[in-house]
C-alpha cells in the first residue's frame, strides 16, 4: 500500500525503546531509511512537521471488536481501523467473537481479506472452540497457519477447566499465546455492573471481583501445568493484579496481561446516571481496584493497556441499562486518556501501547524500533494539545464513548503506515 | 414556573424537607378524599400517562384515582397491547407519547433505572411507580404518612424491615425516608436476601426477628417471591417462614402499639400469617387508602403550577 517516494518527519523528538533523542525521520519505500538531525529528503519528498512532537512507533492495540462479519451496523473492519488510525495505532488485533465467529481458517482468510484495505495493520484472533461456546477445540492449527497467533474466546471465557487445559496443551506445539477473558459464568450470571456498594444502592445485579480472579487463579495454575503461553485480557480487579504480581514473580508461568483504559480511570459510580454507554465486561470496579491497576501499570505487572474497543449501536444503548449490551470505543482515545490521567511517563505510555503489546501479539513489522531498516509504521502525538471528545465526531461507525464532553491533552498528529501517511493533522487522508 | 423538582426518581431526592412537603400537601388530599364527592380541579387540563411496562394493578389503579380526583385526563398505555409487543424501543414509546404534549409519565419498569433514562428524553414529569430492585418513591412516602397518622412523627422510631431488602425497591425507597425523618432502621433478613453491600446505607442489620421485634415499634414485611427458591437463595419458603416470617406467636412478641405494615400484595402464611394481616396494629389497609392521597400530593406538586 505504501506510495512511490519519499517522506521525511522533521522536528520531532524520536521516542522508542531504545530511548529518546531529538531527530528527523527519513522514510523512503515504506521503510525507515534514516534517522538523525537536518536529514537531507529527497526531491519530492513529503514533509510532515513534528515540531514540539513525539515521533513514536504506531500504537498497537490487542483488543478491538471490529464486528465483522456480522454486526456491519456497529462496525467494519474499515471504520475500526479508521477509527484505529485516527488513534495513533497502526496495527489492532480484532476479536472473534463477530457472526460467524472467526473459528476456522476460512474466516480468519476472510477478515483478512476485508484487511487488505484496512488503514492499519489488522491482526486476527482465533476462538478457542467452536462457535466460542466452550465445547470443542476450534481448528487452532489451520488458523494457526493462515496467520493467527492470538486464541480467545473473548466475550466469555471457557468455563470448562478440562477443555481449557486440552487447549493450553495444543497451543505449545503450534507456539501461539492463549487469551482469556477471565470471568466465572455461574459467579457473574445475570450481573450488569461491578458488585459493591452501587451495585446495592442502584438494585442492579451484580458480578464480584473473585467472578473474575477465580479464572484468573485457575489459568495460572494451567499454564504451569502445561506451559502454555498465556495472556490475560483486560483485567479490571486488585486481586487479578495480585495474582498476576504473584505468578511472575515466580517465573514459572508465561503469562503477559492487559488492562483498559477505562479501568483505569472510571469507576463503578458512574453507573449511578443509568446511562448504559458506562456498561462493559468486565465492568467498571471500584475506586480501590483503580487505585491497584494504576500501581500495577506503574510496577511493570501489567504488560500492555489495550482498548476492548467494542462498538454498539445508539438504539442498544439507550435499552434499559440490564438489557444493553456490554462495551464502549476507546481506539480514538486511548493515547489521550492514558497521558492525560496516569501519572506515568511518556515512554512507559508508548511501551505499554505500542511496543509491549507488538511483542504479545508477535506482530514483528509493529513497535518499532525507529531506525534504519523498519517498516514505516509510526504515531506522532502533540503532547501538550488539549482537545474535547465529540461523540459524533468519531470515525466509528458507533457512538458509545465513555469520555464523550471529557477535555484531554496530548493528541495524534500524524499517523504513518508501511511509509504512507495515513493521518495528517488529524485528518484522514484517504 | 415554580422551583418545584420536576421529577420524582429517587427519594433521594427529595430529602427530608421534601418528603415533608409532600406529607404536608398530603393532609388536605386525604380531607378531599373524605368528601362526598373526593374530587378538585387543581390539574384541570393536565394529562397523566400511566405506562406500566410491569403489571401491577394496584400501583397503576392508585395513580389514575388519584389523577382523576385531581380532575387530570388519564391515559392509561397498556404495554401488552401496544406497539411495544411490535418492538417499538422504549424511547420511540415515550417520545410518542410525551409527543401528544402530556404533563406526566407514571413509569413501572422491571428495570432500575428506566425513569431516569426516560426522564431524559421528554418533557413530561417523571414519577417513578417503581423501577426493578431500585426504588418506588411513592410507596415509601405513603408509608411515612401512614406511620406519621399513627404516631405523630417518625423521629426516634425503631423500624424493622423484614424480608427479601435485596431485590425490594420499597426497601430501597424505605430505608432512604424513613431515615430521612429521624427513624432507626433494622433490616431482618438471611444474608442471601441482602444486598452485597451496605456501605452507606442508613441501616443496621440483624438475623434474630424475635430480639428485634420486642423493641420494634414498626415492623415492615417485605413481598417474599417464590422463585427466589429456584435461584437457591433459600432452601425452602418454610424455611423462610420459619425464621423469618411474621407468624402468631412472633406477632406477639410486638409492643402493644407497634405498627405491621405490608406494600402488598400479601402472601398470607409466608412472610405474614393470616391472622396476623388483620390484627388491630395492622395498617395495611390504611397504607392502601394513603397511597392515593399521597400520589394526589406528588402529582400536584410536580404540575400544580401554571402549566
Amino acid at each position: 500500500m505504501s506510495p512511490p517516494g519519499a517522506l521525511v518527519i522533521r522536528g520531532g523528538t524520536v521516542i522508542d525503546a531504545t530511548g529518546r533523542r531529538e531527530a528527523d525521520v527519513l522514510v523512503v519505500d515504506g521503510r525507515v531509511a534514516a534517522v538523525g538531525s537536518g536529514l537531507e529528503a529527497p526531491a519530492g519528498a513529503v514533509a510532515l512537521d513534528a515540531a514540539g512532537c513525539l515521533v513514536a512507533p504506531g500504537l498497537v492495540d490487542l483488543h478491538a471488536h471490529l464486528r465483522e462479519p456480522g454486526f456491519e451496523e456497529s462496525e467494519t473492519v474499515e471504520t475500526g481501523s479508521r477509527a484505529a488510525a485516527l488513534g495513533g495505532y497502526t496495527a489492532v488485533v480484532a476479536m472473534p467473537n463477530t457472526e460467524p465467529p472467526i473459528d476456522t481458517a476460512a474466516v480468519v482468510r476472510h477478515v483478512l481479506g476485508l484487511a487488505a484495505g484496512a488503514l492499519c495493520q489488522v491482526a486476527v484472533a482465533g476462538a478457542i472452540t467452536v462457535g466460542r461456546a466452550g465445547r470443542q477445540l476450534a481448528p487452532m492449527g489451520e488458523m494457526a497457519d493462515a496467520g493467527v497467533r492470538l486464541f480467545t474466546d473473548d466475550g466469555s471465557g471457557v468455563q470448562d477447566t478440562a477443555l481449557m487445559r486440552r487447549a493450553m496443551e495444543y497451543s505449545t506445539a503450534l507456539g501461539v499465546t492463549l487469551a482469556q477473558h477471565c470471568e466465572d459464568a455461574a459467579l457473574a450470571a445475570g450481573a450488569s455492573m461491578h458488585e459493591g456498594e452501587w451495585s446495592s444502592r442502584l438494585g442492579v445485579p451484580g458480578a464480584p471481583a473473585e467472578a473474575e480472579e477465580l479464572m484468573v487463579a485457575r489459568d495460572l495454575a494451567l499454564a504451569r501445568l502445561t506451559g502454555a503461553r498465556l495472556h490475560l485480557l483486560h483485567l479490571s480487579t486488585a486481586g487479578s493484579a495480585e495474582l498476576v504480581a504473584r505468578a511472575k514473580a515466580t517465573r514459572s508461568v508465561a503469562v503477559t496481561a492487559e488492562v483498559a483504559p477505562h479501568h483505569l480511570v472510571l469507576t463503578d459510580a458512574e453507573v449511578a446516571s443509568y446511562d448504559a454507554v458506562f456498561k462493559v465486561n468486565p465492568p467498571l470496579r471500584s475506586a480501590a481496584d483503580v487505585a491497584a491497576l494504576r500501581a500495577a501499570v506503574a510496577g511493570g505487572v501489567l504488560d500492555a493497556i489495550a482498548t476492548d474497543h467494542a462498538p454498539h449501536p445508539q438504539e442498544a444503548k439507550e435499552l434499559p441499562f440490564d438489557q444493553a449490551p456490554p462495551g464502549m470505543l476507546g481506539l480514538e482515545t486511548a493515547l489521550a486518556v492514558c497521558l492525560t490521567e496516569l501519572d506515568l511517563p511518556v515512554e512507559r505510555v508508548l511501551a505499554l501501547l505500542s511496543w509491549q503489546p507488538a511483542a504479545i501479539a508477535g506482530l514483528d513489522d509493529q513497535g518499532g524500533p525507529v531506525a534504519p531498516g523498519s517498516v514505516a509504521n509510526l504515531c506522532v502525538v502533540d503532547p501538550a494539545a488539549t482537545w474535547v471528545v465529540d461523540a459524533a465526531a468519531s470515525a466509528s461507525r458507533s457512538r458509545n464513548t465513555p469520555w464523550a464532553g471529557r477535555k484531554l491533552t496530548g493528541r495524534v498528529r500524524h499517523t504513518v503506515f508501511q511509509g504512507e501517511p495515513l493521518i495528517v493533522d488529524g485528518e484522514a487522508r484517504r | 414556573m415554580t422551583t418545584a423538582p420536576t421529577h420524582l426518581l429517587s427519594v433521594a431526592d427529595l430529602g427530608a424537607e421534601g418528603i415533608d412537603a409532600v406529607l404536608k400537601v398530603t393532609d388536605n388530599f386525604v380531607e378531599v378524599s373524605a368528601r362526598a364527592i373526593p374530587k378538585v380541579p387543581a390539574l384541570r387540563g393536565r394529562t397523566v400517562v400511566s405506562l406500566f411496562y410491569e403489571d401491577s394493578t394496584r400501583t397503576r389503579l392508585s395513580f389514575e384515582t388519584a389523577a382523576r380526583r385531581l380532575s387530570a385526563d388519564v391515559m392509561n398505555f397498556s404495554v401488552a397491547s401496544s406497539s411495544v409487543k411490535k418492538g417499538e424501543c422504549l424511547r420511540d414509546t415515550v417520545e410518542t407519547i410525551d409527543a401528544m404534549g402530556v404533563d406526566a409519565l407514571v413509569v413501572r419498569h422491571g428495570s432500575a433505572g428506566v425513569p431516569r433514562q426516560v426522564a431524559g428524553w421528554v418533557g413530561a414529569s417523571v414519577v417513578n411507580a417503581g423501577d426493578g430492585a431500585h426504588e418506588h418513591p411513592t410507596q415509601a412516602l405513603l408509608d411515612c404518612y401512614t406511620i406519621r397518622q399513627r404516631r405523630g412523627s417518625l423521629e426516634g422510631l425503631r423500624i424493622a424491615i423484614v424480608g427479601d431488602v435485596k431485590h425490594s425497591r420499597v426497601a430501597r425507597s424505605g430505608v432512604l425516608a424513613f431515615s430521612a425523618l429521624g427513624a432507626e432502621v433494622t433490616l431482618v433478613a438471611p444474608p442471601t436476601l441482602l444486598p452485597p453491600s451496605l456501605a452507606g446505607w442508613p441501616a443496621t442489620v440483624s438475623h434474630d426477628l424475635d430480639g428485634v421485634l420486642a423493641k420494634a415499634d414498626v415492623v415492615y414485611l417485605l413481598r417474599m417471591q417464590s422463585e427466589r427458591m429456584t435461584e437457591a437463595l433459600l432452601p425452602s419458603l418454610r424455611e423462610y417462614t420459619a425464621a423469618y416470617g411474621l407468624t402468631r406467636r412472633r406477632a406477639a412478641l410486638l409492643p402493644d402499639d407497634a405498627l405491621v405494615m405490608h406494600p402488598g400484595p400479601l402472601n398470607r402464611g409466608v412472610e405474614i400469617a393470616a391472622e396476623v394481616a388483620d390484627l388491630p396494629g395492622s395498617v395495611i389497609t390504611a397504607q392502601v387508602a394513603n397511597g392515593v392521597a399521597v400520589r394526589m400530593a406528588v402529582l400536584y406538586l410536580l404540575l400544580g403550577g401554571p402549566g
